[in-house]
C-alpha cells in the first residue's frame, strides 16, 4: 500500500482512476435519485416525506466515515510521518463538511413535517452538530499556521482528539432516550426497511461514497500539484 | 400536466422533499466545480511554470 501512496505513483495511478470513478459516481447517484424521486414507494405512516430519506441517511453515513478517514489518515500521518496522508486528511475536510451540513439541514426538513419540530437538542442531533463544528474547527486550524507541516500536525492531534465523538453518534439512538429513530439498515438482525426502499438507498450510499472518492482522489491531486509549483518557484527565485 | 402537478406536489410535502433534493445538487455540485476549478488552475500554472524552466 505504501508503495502505491509514493506521490509520482499516486500520479499515475489516480489518473486513470479517476475518469472511471467519475462516471460511475454520477451513473449511481443518477440511477438512485431516479429511483428515490419515482420508483420508491411512498411511506404507508410518512407520505412522501419518506424520499428524503435517499438524501438524508446516505449524507449521515457519509459525514461519519470521511470523519473515519481523516481520523486515520491523520494517525498515519502522526506515526509513519507520510506526506500523503496529511494531504488526504486535509482535502478530505472540507467535502466531509458538506455531508454534514446536508445532513443537518435535510434531517430538519425531515423533522418538522415528522417530528413537528425543525430541531431538538437531543443526543443524536447534538452529536452531528458537534461533528459539523469539529469539521470546521479541523479546517481553521490546518489554515492557521504559516508552516503548512505545523498546521497539519496539529489538525492531526484535533482529528484523533475528536474521534471519540464518532461512537457517541453512532450509540446515541441506543444510550439515550431520542426522538431520533434507532438505525433500520445496520442492525443485529439484519434491516427492518422494506427492499423497495432499501435498494434505492444504499444505490445513493455507493454514489455518496463514490462522490467523496472521486473528488478526494482530484483534490489531494491538486494539493501534489501545488506542493510542486511551490518547490519549482522556490528552486526559480534561487537560480 | 396532471400527473407533472402531483408528482411536484409530492403528496404534500413538497416544501419539504425538494428543498432537500436542491441542497443536496447546491452542496454535491459546489463541491464539485470548486474541486475542478482548482485543479484546472493549478494544471496550467504548472505547466506555465515548467515552461519557464526550460
Amino acid at each position: 500500500m505504501f508503495r502505491l501512496a509514493n506521490p509520482n505513483r499516486f500520479m499515475q495511478w489516480s489518473g486513470k482512476l479517476l475518469p472511471v470513478s467519475a462516471i460511475a459516481t454520477a451513473l449511481l447517484i443518477g440511477v438512485g435519485t431516479y429511483l428515490a424521486l419515482f420508483v420508491a414507494p411512498a411511506d404507508y405512516q410518512q407520505g412522501d416525506a419518506v424520499r428524503i430519506m435517499y438524501v438524508h441517511v446516505p449524507s449521515a453515513w457519509m459525514a461519519s466515515f470521511v470523519y473515519a478517514v481523516i481520523a486515520v489518515s491523520s494517525a498515519v500521518a502522526l506515526i509513519w510521518r507520510h506526506p500523503l496522508a496529511d494531504i488526504a486528511a486535509r482535502e478530505s475536510a472540507p467535502l466531509g463538511a458538506g455531508f454534514t451540513l446536508l445532513c443537518l439541514v435535510t434531517g430538519s426538513l425531515w423533522g418538522e413535517p415528522m417530528w413537528g419540530t425543525w430541531w431538538v437538542w437531543d443526543a443524536r442531533l447534538t452529536s452531528v452538530l458537534v461533528l459539523f463544528f469539529l469539521y470546521l474547527g479541523y479546517m481553521a486550524l490546518v489554515n492557521a499556521f504559516d508552516d503548512p507541516t505545523r498546521g497539519a500536525k496539529a489538525g492531526a492531534i484535533l482529528a484523533l482528539v475528536g474521534a471519540v465523538n464518532l461512537p457517541i453518534i453512532k450509540f446515541s439512538v441506543d444510550w439515550w432516550n431520542t426522538l431520533h429513530q434507532p438505525s433500520s439498515v445496520f442492525r443485529i438482525g439484519g434491516p427492518t426497511i422494506a427492499a423497495s426502499m432499501l435498494w434505492p438507498l444504499l444505490i445513493m450510499a455507493v454514489g455518496f461514497t463514490l462522490f467523496f472518492v472521486t473528488l478526494l482522489l482530484l483534490r489531494m491531486r491538486s494539493a501534489l500539484m501545488a506542493a510542486k509549483l511551490r518547490a519549482i518557484r522556490l528552486q526559480l527565485s534561487e537560480a | 400536466m396532471e400527473a407533472l402537478d402531483q408528482f411536484l406536489a409530492m403528496g404534500g410535502y413538497a416544501r419539504y422533499v425538494w428543498p432537500a433534493f436542491g441542497l443536496a445538487v447546491i452542496v454535491l455540485g459546489g463541491l464539485s466545480i470548486e474541486s475542478v476549478v482548482t485543479y484546472k488552475k493549478r494544471q496550467r500554472e504548472l505547466a506555465a511554470v515548467e515552461k519557464l524552466r526550460r
